[in-house]
């Protein structure tokens, strides 16, 4: 089989993982020669399904000892396998970068034999770049759960990022559909992961000049969909991996494909709106403020899948509205809906300055049909009978419901904007 | 009227510094961007470039500004309207002028119309930095990188350092309509635009990049919208890929077609035929009719484990043979007398035992007449793991011995070193006392005899290890 089809195989059975992020990482790699980090991602190209293309995003092989239900390349299941070389993959990658196609290398892997062996086939392919080749592009490795701390050391001095996946949301999840894979072993390489790259920050601040240790930090994946566990404890987990092991980045994936004969799970896929919606409550979280209870309860566990998780919030807490753009702090300014972070911090400048009317608003990029019901300037007053309306949830959903059918999880993976 | 012409962010600012210490209000001043000059133009230009030499002469200290305005005005120089030496003019008049914190009003017009164009060289600049492609070139003095770009602004210059850094070892060339800059692996240097033609033709990697491009294209969420959004079609020429997005829309509904067929001929496994009772008896009724995964449309039937429901030890193999395929039981072919040989020499009585094989149905290729056996594929054994799994929970034996390395690797998982780790206790999720040994189709198909003398010794050991430990007398 020549490089070419195996490109074609290993390219292909990539496709499903969400993360392409490229951005995070500004080090300067001693000695190289080729290739530079500078803390922007660069999207080199879009595939017509509107994803961008970013890294050259390939699994070193698709053959599998494993049977996880919702992997393409578990045992069972019936795809043609290949297997790349050390040698092709990074001459592949030198060739692709060197014609500025490509940001860096996603190496993510099957698992062949054992752990071990799978993660030592990825670190020899980031070592002969940054070693032989003295390449200093990004490199992100996802860690075979259970591989060795040995392993895992070696991979952070090369990768930029190192990504553990945590698969499914709960251990009782993972216990079903991925019964080889087991919680305390993923997240124990979490924990290493982070124990490493905060060791290494005390050292830098002490004064030694500690080589870097996966600068762009970890992140993990989450499938969703795959068993009926609500949102609630999806963010939950998410938010516990967050605090817990620093992760910068939580993706979550819908099940995704298509129709499959394993009566383990469920028959359709869940609606890629509800990927989305996880994105916007994951920026919730981490920018805006939000605790995991405010936005999903025991008696609402779910997302609501018509209104983003912010306006839902607002609508059921229309008592702390109107907010006065020009007083509230920051966290109410946080709260009102259609306003973004970096308009928050917008306001915030210019109203030291000069203050804010309406038209100001609409200028700096402020969803203004969903925010005017929640703020309040020296010229807006939003009707109290508005915000008092039963309706006024339905109004402001009847404007959208043809934009929502273009959500899409791509463009909500990179900003979150809510 | 003071009027200049510029036709870069240095020459504009020596300008707007003279005329900022001489007071000249931006109502009284015009800068032409050199772009619009045309020919006849130039004598009138002549005449007031006495005026403005005058005005630089001045030589005052220069004005504080934010350095934020610096930044912005070297972006919104590249940019391509004529208007905007003017416009920068009027905003650093403004600053310098009562409004020193102008920049933070983001909604001022001035200051608006200013982020916007400077956003737009941002995105430009953005946009260069990814879709330039270079091409490999054969040159008499080495390889060379040459690339050519039509960025919507004059941005090479904010982009070729980036370039320069990023591609340090490589001796690269970009060209644009407006200018052209060159890395000679130690420095930069720019020169006249170029038009498209002068690009090289062609690339062998171009091939792979496309085969990259068509493989992590997802045929089951087609998005053109976003895509042209971020990658603008005036952009395409230069971009291979783009080539094949045509053929990839026309065959993506033929590849999620077979997406499908591929995710539904995937093995669905045993789990699915599991019976609701786990005794031995439900368990053989229900192995009968399994289809978790392809082997039993070739074989006759399914040959369960027998024996001792409530054996001691149980002895898995690998899978049926031809005969075992044909009777329904397993262990009756050549391995199986290589087997009870064995067992007679430990001591052990069949009778006492529960055997079964880790594969149900008997996998083989036809040669001649003969259905010769073949090694039963991962995802058989994986799919056929409930059955065995389930037998030996039904079971409960005092220890299990593996009958080779399919065996093993269905009861102590896929892990190669455990494998090959015969006549060892090991921990299995089934079992305490797990143990691997030969299988006796191996002593058959042994070199020679005293390599299979060695292994029958070895497996009459490991058996009497089964039995020690197992406590049959």
């Amino acid at each position: 089989m020549d490089v070419r089809q195996k490109l074609a195989i290993l390219a292909d059975a990539a496709k499903y993982d969400a993360s392409c992020a490229s951005s995070g990482s500004r080090t300067k790699r001693e000695g190289a020669t080729l290739g530079s980090t500078e803390g922007m991602g660069i999207c080199h190209s879009y595939t017509p399904d509107g994803r961008c293309v970013s890294l050259l995003k390939i699994l070193f092989t698709n053959y599998c000892i494993y049977d996880c239900k919702f992997c393409v390349n578990r045992v069972t299941s019936d795809v043609p396998r290949a297997r790349f070389t050390v040698a092709e993959v990074v001459k592949l990658t030198l060739e692709f970068y060197r014609r500025n196609y490509i940001e860096g290398l996603f190496l993510s892997s099957g698992i062949i034999q054992t752990p071990d062996y799978t993660m030592e086939q990825l670190v020899a392919v980031a070592r002969s770049l940054r070693t032989e080749h003295r390449y200093g592009g990004y490199i992100h490795l996802k860690t075979i759960p259970g591989c060795s701390d040995k392993l895992l050391a070696e991979a952070g001095l090369h990768a930029d990022r190192l990504s553990v996946n945590i698969e499914l949301p709960t251990a009782v999840d993972l216990a079903a559909l991925a019964p080889e894979k087991e919680r305390p072993v993923i997240e124990s390489s979490m924990v290493e992961i982070h124990g490493r790259i905060d060791e290494q920050r005390a050292d830098r601040k002490a004064g030694f000049r500690a080589p870097a240790f996966a600068p762009a930090g970890q992140s993990t994946q989450m499938i969703v969909g795959a068993t009926p566990t609500p949102d609630r404890q999806i963010l939950t987990t998410a938010s516990e991996l967050y605090d817990a092991h620093r992760l910068r980045r939580v993706y979550y994936s819908a099940f995704s494909p298509i129709p499959h004969g394993d009566g383990r799970l469920p028959p359709d896929r869940p609606p890629l709106v509800r990927e989305h919606r996880l994105y916007q409550a994951d920026w919730l979280l981490r920018f805006y403020g939000f605790e995991v209870d405010e936005l999903v309860t025991p008696t609402l566990p779910n997302l609501d899948l018509e209104i983003d998780p912010k306006l839902a919030w607002a609508l059921q807490h229309r008592e702390q509205f109107p907010v006065d753009v020009n007083r509230a702090p920051r966290e109410l300014l946080l709260r009102i809906p259609g306003v973004g972070v970096r308009t928050v911090d917008r306001l915030l400048r210019q109203r030291r300055v000069r203050a804010l009317r309406a038209a100001d608003l609409k200028k700096l990029r402020v969803a203004w049909n969903r925010a005017r019901h929640f703020l309040c300037t020296a010229d807006h007053q939003p009707r109290a009978r508005d915000l008092e309306s039963l309706v006024l949830r339905e109004r402001l959903t009847a404007t959208a419901p043809r934009q929502m059918q273009l959500f899409d999880a791509a463009p909500s993976a990179q900003s979150g904007e809510v | 009227m003071f009027s200049a012409v510029v036709d870069n962010f240095d020459a504009w600012r020596k300008q707007a510094r003279g005329l900022l210490a001489a007071e000249r209000a931006p109502s009284a001043v015009r800068f032409v961007a050199a772009e619009e000059t045309q020919p006849s133009l130039f004598g009138d230009e002549a005449a007031e470039a006495a005026d403005s030499a005058k005005i630089t002469e001045l030589n005052s200290p220069p004005r504080r500004v934010p350095p934020a305005f610096l930044d912005l005005a070297k972006h919104v120089a590249c940019h391509r309207t004529p208007g905007r030496w003017n416009e920068l003019y009027r905003l650093l008049w403004r600053l310098t002028h009562d409004e020193p914190r102008l920049l933070e009003v983001a909604t001022d017009d001035d200051v608006h119309l200013l982020r916007t164009k400077e956003k737009q060289v941002t995105r430009d600049v953005h946009k260069m930095k990814a879709f330039v492609r270079f091409r490999r070139v054969e040159t008499p003095d080495g390889e060379r990188y040459v690339a050519w770009h039509r960025p919507d602004h004059r941005v090479l210059p904010l982009v070729a350092p980036f370039f320069s850094r990023r591609f340090r070892e490589m001796h690269w060339t970009v060209m644009t309509p407006d200018a052209t800059a060159v890395w000679d692996g130690e420095q930069l240097h720019y020169g006249p635009g170029a038009n498209s033609a002068a690009a090289p033709q062609g690339d062998a990697l171009e091939e792979l990049w496309r085969t990259y491009y068509a493989g992590i294209f997802n045929p089951a969420r087609i998005k053109l919208k976003m895509m042209r959004r971020e990658m603008p079609v005036r952009h395409w020429a230069t971009l291979p890929e783009t080539t094949i997005i045509p053929e990839l829309l026309a065959a993506a509904p033929r590849r999620v077609e077979a997406m499908v067929r591929a995710a539904a001929a995937a093995a669905p496994g045993a789990a699915a035929y599991l019976p609701e009772a786990r005794d031995w008896a439900s368990l053989a009724a229900a192995a009968a009719g399994c289809r978790g995964c392809d082997l039993h449309a070739r074989a006759t039937q399914t040959v369960f484990g027998v024996g001792n429901p409530r054996a001691r030890i149980v002895l898995v193999g690998e899978q049926p043979g031809d005969q075992e395929d044909r009777a329904g039981r397993p262990f009756i072919g050549p391995a199986g007398e290589v087997l009870d040989g064995a067992l007679r020499q430990a001591g052990l009585a069949r009778e006492e035992l529960y055997l079964t094989n880790a594969v149900k149905h008997f996998h083989w290729q036809p040669q001649g007449t003969r259905r010769l056996h073949k090694k039963p594929p991962a995802r058989a054994e994986a799919a056929c793991r409930p059955w065995l799994a389930a037998e030996l929970d039904a079971v409960g034996p005092k220890a299990i011995v593996c009958l080779g390395a399919t065996a093993a690797q269905a009861v102590l998982g896929r892990d190669a070193g455990k494998a090959r780790e015969r006549g060892v206790w090991q921990r299995s999720r089934y079992c305490e006392r797990t143990l691997v040994t030969w299988h006796p189709a191996a002593i058959l198909r042994a070199p020679d005899a005293p390599a299979a003398a060695r292994m029958r010794a070895d497996l009459v050991r490991h058996l009497q290890m089964a039995q020690d430990e197992a406590g049959i007398s």
